[in-house]
């Protein structure tokens, strides 16, 4: 755990994490994009609109799973004071509202032909859009102090409070009978979705998760280059200061 | 206990935070009918959502203030150094907060519901709903306030954070109501919303301390 806190060894991994999940990332989504728009069968009942599933999908478990990563980095800033881990945190954020908002804007425009209305008060839906509010609000929050550090301890508590949208998001269409269907793919008696169609969406979650971990280490890398820059002109500036002085 | 005196008579003193806190709550309500049109009908059917969503605006106005002026003073940093245990003395304060507040947001609740016509069979309902309801909007909120001490613009960052928290607080308050004038036994909401209060008692509770101890690390 601690051996990754130093940040010259983290920007070393990163560096070889870099082109292999960039590599897959392209292959995957190369090969998805073509299996999910242009390879699988229309839907019998929502024709061409069901291709919308294979983005709208795997943004919506990525909204997810990138929260979830929040959520557990967040401990480890407030248990171990990890510093990596916050930069992780903090750079996962507005990567998770992204995919959030993706979500969000495909279900919308998926909804207008199949349910005749953009937007509807469903259980799930408003989970989701309070998922982006958790989002925004730990944006926010880690910007709105003089000094970073509590900036950060503080998104961190928030980060964990909010977690406890995330089994409500899970299982909002369970509990709560509105319009969103159940899940298809995660269940205990198997994916009740064809395999012509589960295929292409497994393949897109793979694309969107690599995009994730490209996305990630570049801006923990540049938040670490940019701490080192300050750094150095704080050292520089006091050198001057004593200089004078 | 002691401080919860002190906090309750600095509230008097003052009783700036509580007075202004009711009028939102009332001017709030007196707006509706202005801008829906007075007809009874509508408003009826309206009058739950609108006295839920203007006592959560409420409440949310005097947060800011919960934890600030002890932060400022220094007082909270002698809290946090005394032999008591923090945590008890946060609940100490938000226990002052809902005093100072949700009471008297409960108490204007009726005479704001009979204002906007709601049918007077829904009213115990209400009032129960209320009850339930504020103590967890006092503790939630003061979850958003504690993480927001001594940030800038404090004020409008409490909103965004404890906004999202407070809807489903809102949801069955409001679906509680509702039940009781489709005729529904309310009861299952009104559980969801005691249960929500006692979640909220301890893990806000720990929370915001945890938050403030940070704050003054």
């Amino acid at each position: 755990m601690h051996r990754y806190a130093n940040p010259s060894r983290f920007i070393r991994i990163a560096d070889t994490i870099f082109p292999w999940a960039g590599g897959i990332m392209i292959t995957a989504f190369a090969i998805g994009l073509y299996l999910a728009l242009l390879k699988s069968p229309a839907d019998y009942q929502q024709s061409e609109m069901v291709r919308i599933m294979y983005i709208h999908v795997p943004a919506a478990w990525m909204a997810l799973f990138t929260y979830a990563f929040m959520a557990l980095s967040s401990a480890a800033v407030l248990i171990w004071k990890h510093p990596i881990a916050l930069l992780s945190a903090k750079a996962a954020a507005p990567i998770g509202a992204s995919f959030t908002v993706i979500c969000l804007a495909t279900g919308s425009l998926w909804g207008k032909p199949m349910w005749g209305t953009w937007w509807v008060w469903d259980a799930r839906l408003t989970s989701v859009l309070i998922l982006l509010f958790l989002y925004l609000g730990y944006i926010a929050l880690i910007n709105a102090f003089d000094e970073t550090e509590r900036g950060g301890k503080a998104a961190s508590l928030l980060a964990l409070v909010g977690a406890v949208n995330l089994p409500i998001i899970k299982y909002s269409v369970d509990w709560w009978n509105t319009l969103h269907q159940p899940a298809s793919v995660f269940r205990l008696d198997g994916p009740a979705i064809h395999p012509d169609m589960l295929w292409p969406l497994i393949i897109m979650a793979i694309a969107f998760k690599m995009f994730l971990l490209t996305t990630l280490v570049t801006r923990i890398k540049s938040e670490l280059i940019a701490a080192r820059v300050q750094n150095v002109q704080r050292s520089l500036h006091g050198n001057l200061a004593d200089g004078r002085g | 206990m002691a401080l919860l005196v002190r906090d309750l008579r600095l509230a008097v003193r003052q009783s700036s935070d509580g007075v202004m806190v009711l009028s939102f709550y009332v001017i709030a309500i007196v707006l509706f009918p202005l801008g829906l049109g007075p007809d009874p009908q509508t408003l009826a059917s309206l009058a739950p959502g609108l006295l839920c969503v203007a006592a959560l605006l409420a409440a949310i106005l005097s947060l800011e203030g919960l934890f600030r002026s002890d932060y400022e003073d220094g007082s909270l940093e002698l809290m946090a150094v005394s032999p008591n245990d923090l945590a008890v003395q946060v609940l100490a304060k938000i226990t002052a907060h809902w005093i100072t507040t949700g009471l008297p947001l409960i108490l204007a609740t009726p005479f704001l519901a009979f204002l906007l016509n709601l049918p007077v069979q829904a009213l115990f309902t209400l009032m129960l709903a209320m009850v339930l309801a504020t103590p967890s909007l006092s503790l939630i909120g003061a979850v958003g306030a504690s993480l927001t001490v001594g940030a800038r613009r404090s004020g409008v960052l409490i909103s965004v954070l404890v906004l999202p928290l407070y809807i489903p607080v809102l949801i069955f308050a409001v679906s509680a109501i509702d039940a009781v004038l489709l005729t529904y036994s309310p009861k299952p909401h009104l559980m969801l919303l005691g249960a929500i209060f006692v979640a909220a008692l301890p893990l806000c509770t720990i929370t915001s301390t945890i938050a403030l101890r940070q704050a003054l690390e």
